[in-house]
Formats: C-alpha cells, sequence, structure tokens
C-alpha cells in the first residue's frame, strides 16, 4: 500500500538533481575563496617575517619591508572609524527613534541606501575637493581617513539602525505608557540591547575600508615616504596602494612580495571581524532576552 | 443606541466620583473613524469592562486615556477625554504625568529587558526626584511592597535580580502591574491583559486585579464575556465604534436593555 510508484521515484530523482545542482553553486562560490587563501597562504607566507613587517622598503621597494605601509593602513582605518562611528550612530538613533515616518525621513532613508551604492572613485574625488581644497587639509592622513569615514557612514548608518529595529517595539511601548521620554527609552532599554550587533556591525563594514584604495590615493596616501607620519597632515604609505604599486609600477619587485602583503591585508580584516565577532559573544551574555 | 448616554450619565447621581470621562470622542485612524461620539464614564476604584467584538474600538478607546494612540503619526481625535476632572487633550498637559498617573497593561506581558528590581523600579526612578540616589533599604522596600501588592513577592524574591523575562507569563503579566503601582497610578489601563495566559494563570491575574480594586480606577478591555462578567463592577458594550450600552455587570448580562447587547451576550455574533 505504501511502497513507491514510478511517479514517486521520477520525482525523486528530479528532487536529487535539483539539490545536486545547487550543491554544485555553492562549492562554486566556496573553491575560489579557498584557492584565493591557499595560494596567498602558500606564497606570502613565508615572506611575512617580523623584518618584512617592521622595516622600511629598500632598493626602490625592490627589497626590505613593509612597515610604513602597515602602520598606515591600521591609521587610516582606525581614523576612518573615529570620524565615522560616532556621526554614524548618531544619525542612526535619529533616524530609527526619532525621525516621523514623513517623505523627508524617507527620502534621508533613500539617498542614505543610494549613498552606499556610490562608487569608491567618486567617493575620492569628493574627498579631494572637499577635505584636501575645500578645507585645505592637503594629501594627509586627515584627508584621507576623513573620505574613508564618508564611505563608511552608509553602511553604519544602515549597521545601526538595523540593530535598532531588532529591540523589540514592545519594550519602547511598555516604557512610553510609563511615561518616559524617548531618550529615557533609548538610554535605558534601546542601546543597552542593541549596543552588541551596532558595534559589530559597524566595526565589520569599517573594517571592509581597509582594502579600498581609490578613496585613498588621491587624498593621503602615497606611493613611498620615507619616514613615518609624524602628525595627521602628513602622507602615508597604505597596504592596498602599496600592493597595488609593487604589483604593476615597479620593476624588479621579489614575486612573493605582493603575496604577503595582501595575505597582511586579509590578515588585518579578518582579525577585525574576529575581534568584534569576539566582543558581540561577550556582550550577548549579557544581554536579557 | 438611545441607552447608552443615559446608562453612562446615570452614576452621576450616585456618591461615586467619575475617574475617566469621554464626551462626544471621536477619532480617525487616517481616513478611517474608528470612534463614533463616543460618551463614556468610568466610577472611581472600580472595575469597568469594555467589551465588544474585534474591531469595535475598544482599545481604541481604552488608549485614547493616556494618549497613546498618538505614537501613531496619522490619528485625529476629537472631543474630549478628561481624567480626574482634567481634560487630557487640553493644551498644557504633559504626557510624561498623564502616563504616570494612568498605568497601561498591555495585551502580552511586556517586561522591560531588565532584572525584576529594576522593573519595579523603572517608573519610580523615572517620575521621583532623586529616587537613584534612594538608600537601598529604601528601595528594597519600595519592590517589596509592589511586589507583595501583586501577590508575587514569595514566587520571586530570591531571585530579584534575575531577568524579568525569565519569568512565566502569569508572572511577568503580574510584574507588569506591579512596575505601575510605586508611582501610584489613579487610573489602570488593561488591554486584554490575560489573553496571552491559560486559563489557570487567567484566573490568577483576574483574582490580582479584583484585589487591587478599590485603591485604582480600572477600565478593562477583554473579548472574553465570562472573564468581564466575573471580573468587573460596571460594563460597556461597543459596537462598531460607538457605545451601545453601559451598566452595573449584573445587570448588563442579566436585563441588557439593547437587542444588540444581547444578541452579542448570547453569542449571536461576535
Amino acid at each position: 500500500m505504501f511502497a513507491a510508484t514510478d511517479r514517486n521515484r521520477t520525482n525523486d530523482r528530479i528532487q536529487r538533481r535539483y539539490r545536486n545542482v545547487f550543491l554544485g553553486m555553492t562549492l562554486l562560490l566556496v573553491l575560489p575563496v579557498l584557492i584565493i587563501l591557499g595560494l596567498l597562504v602558500v606564497r606570502g607566507g613565508p615572506v611575512l617575517t617580523a623584518e618584512f613587517l617592521f622595516e622600511f622598503p629598500k632598493s626602490g621597494m625592490t627589497a626590505g619591508g613593509i612597515f610604513p605601509a602597515f602602520l598606515g593602513t591600521i591609521i587610516l582605518v582606525t581614523m576612518g572609524l573615529v570620524f565615522s562611528v560616532p556621526l554614524g550612530i548618531a544619525a542612526a538613533i535619529y533616524l530609527s527613534e526619532y525621525a516621523p515616518d514623513n517623505w523627508l525621513t524617507r527620502s534621508i532613508n533613500l539617498a542614505i541606501i543610494n549613498l552606499a551604492g556610490v562608487p569608491s572613485i567618486v567617493h575620492a574625488l569628493f574627498g579631494v575637493g572637499a577635505f584636501v581644497i575645500f578645507f585645505g587639509f592637503g594629501t594627509s592622513i586627515l584627508a584621507a581617513s576623513l573620505t574613508l569615514a564618508i564611505m563608511a557612514l552608509p553602511v553604519v548608518i544602515v549597521a545601526t539602525r538595523e540593530s535598532l529595529q531588532a529591540v523589540p517595539h514592545a519594550f519602547r511601548e511598555a516604557c512610553w505608557a510609563m511615561g518616559a521620554t524617548r531618550w529615557q527609552t533609548i538610554r535605558r532599554v534601546v542601546l543597552p540591547n542593541s549596543v552588541s550587533g551596532i558595534l559589530t556591525g559597524v566595526i565589520l563594514e569599517v573594517s571592509r575600508t581597509a582594502g579600498e584604495t581609490a578613496p585613498i590615493m588621491f587624498t593621503g596616501a602615497a606611493f613611498f615616504v620615507p619616514f613615518l607620519p609624524q602628525t595627521i597632515f602628513d602622507k602615508t604609505m597604505a597596504l592596498s596602494l602599496h600592493l597595488f604599486v609593487i604589483s604593476t609600477q615597479v620593476p624588479g619587485v621579489p614575486e612573493d612580495f605582493p603575496y604577503g602583503v595582501a595575505l597582511l591585508l586579509i590578515i588585518i580584516v579578518l582579525s577585525m571581524n574576529a575581534l568584534s565577532i569576539g566582543f558581540r559573544t561577550w556582550l550577548r551574555g549579557r544581554k536579557k532576552w | 443606541m438611545t441607552t447608552s448616554k443615559d446608562d453612562s450619565v446615570d452614576p452621576l447621581t450616585d456618591t461615586q466620583e467619575i475617574a475617566v470621562r469621554t464626551e462626544k470622542l471621536s477619532l480617525w485612524y487616517g481616513s478611517f473613524q474608528a470612534l463614533y461620539d463616543v460618551d463614556f464614564a468610568v466610577r472611581r476604584g472600580l472595575i469597568t469592562s469594555l467589551i465588544g467584538p474585534s474591531g469595535c474600538g475598544k482599545s481604541t478607546l481604552l488608549r485614547c486615556v493616556n494618549r497613546i494612540n498618538e505614537r501613531l503619526g496619522y490619528v485625529r481625535t476629537e472631543g474630549k477625554v478628561e481624567v480626574l476632572d482634567t481634560d487630557v487633550y487640553a493644551s498644557g498637559i504633559e504626557l510624561t504625568q498623564l502616563r504616570r498617573h494612568v498605568g497601561m497593561v498591555f495585551q502580552r506581558p511586556n517586561p522591560l529587558p531588565l532584572s525584576i528590581r529594576e522593573n519595579i523600579l523603572f517608573a519610580h526612578q523615572l517620575h521621583e526626584p532623586g529616587s537613584e540616589a534612594l538608600p537601598k533599604a529604601d528601595r528594597d522596600a519600595i519592590v517589596e511592597k509592589a511586589l507583595r501588592e501583586v501577590l508575587l513577592w514569595d514566587t520571586v524574591k530570591d531571585r530579584l535580580d534575575r531577568s524579568a523575562t525569565g519569568l512565566s507569563l502569569e508572572e511577568q503579566q503580574k510584574l507588569c502591574i506591579a512596575r505601575l503601582l510605586p508611582v501610584k497610578p489613579k487610573v489602570i489601563l488593561m488591554d486584554e491583559p490575560c489573553s496571552a495566559l491559560d486559563p489557570k494563570a487567567t484566573a490568577a491575574v483576574e483574582d490580582l486585579i479584583w484585589q487591587l480594586r478599590g485603591e485604582y480606577t480600572i477600565l478593562l478591555v477583554t473579548h472574553n464575556m465570562a472573564q468581564a462578567r466575573r471580573a468587573s463592577d460596571e460594563c460597556a458594550f461597543m459596537l462598531m465604534g460607538r457605545m451601545v450600552e453601559h451598566g452595573p455587570t449584573d445587570r448588563l448580562f442579566v436585563t441588557p436593555e439593547d437587542t444588540r447587547t444581547a444578541d452579542y451576550i448570547e453569542g449571536k455574533y461576535g
């Protein structure tokens, strides 16, 4: 009575076929990542010695290390975070908790989404116009990190807003019904319950700017600087630009050098991600719902 | 329809004061009119239940009393709502003060994601100056008093610093009532407070509501007619945004004056 019919067997065959197609697609996605990572580790791994990390480039960048670029990237990303995070979080709190649902708010939200889609070279040109020329910062760490911050802003806002929206509305209603102001509600209930999501989302998004080249190459990153930056008005080297330079612009660079730089860049981004995930796990442990 | 006004005005002749009164209250959600000229009076210290089929406007009416409806930007209200003889829609009304004196209990228990102790002290800290600086003993006394009033003290006294969201639904709902008490509200609005609870928990919360009677004026929205009958002094029946009939619960359920009330009570619709 419950034996399989021909029809069942056909259905089974078809469903297995689809399953295999989808599985294949998934593997196809993972494969390039594994190949790239493997190649980088195999060829770049041996390059990443203490000398390579902490020495200046020598002989027209064909020897020595990458310390100024390594340090430059860390500085740029950190400053980008410092500029974009407070601004982005404040804007997201306004949009999520205060802004009335009207055409103005909707157009601001639309603008933010569109801003996230602006190509990075356009941000670079904006950075040149605004920070380098108009504000007179010159090509400097300040101008470059501000440009990175502008680029990161929309994703910071979106990540923050999503974390805020994830806090159940019932909590807000409960507070309001007890006579709490919006700020008291945000301060006592909404923020404590969204801070983990906000911070991890923000770190995750901003760490990606470590790999950006276009926004910094016109605003503050240099081909080669023979000394470490002393102030935020100095130029700096950066890993992403350095990678571009030694792979395409300078003859005679040892073949494995670019692999080493690329691996380091990935390690920086991944360790920031790991840090933020660890941070989230720690904060989650203290969450009460 | 004709009886509603007379019934709601009648109690005025008694010695009981009126805690909440609406006059010609109409309300629109956008272009949809949810309330039509509602005249209604809630007597002080009693439990008044609001019954009627889904969408009849009973929750909307309730939410006019603490003006929580206004959080939705597209709400328009006309007419008058008075709480203890003060027009709450008049200019110069401070919403946070109104909501301090008119507490609200929601359909789904919504304790804040804080500890039990912090939940009880939350409203107190919002409204009482210097509350944060109170000696621990005083704060503990506030917590104990509120929890005792809702018959929760003995169950939770050993875990006051645990998260309130870990309590059972019944305990959560009692906590949601308890957290209103430290600021001594005059009126407590309850929006189907038992509909998320099982029968046993419902009975427990009903008992509690009955205990609070006298000290607080309670306005209770329910779609459970048995509950209205068991747990209220007065009962009002609403239909399609209009107040149909309002009177003592015993009388309304036994000899309703309006045929629509009678049909609803008999279960012919709703």
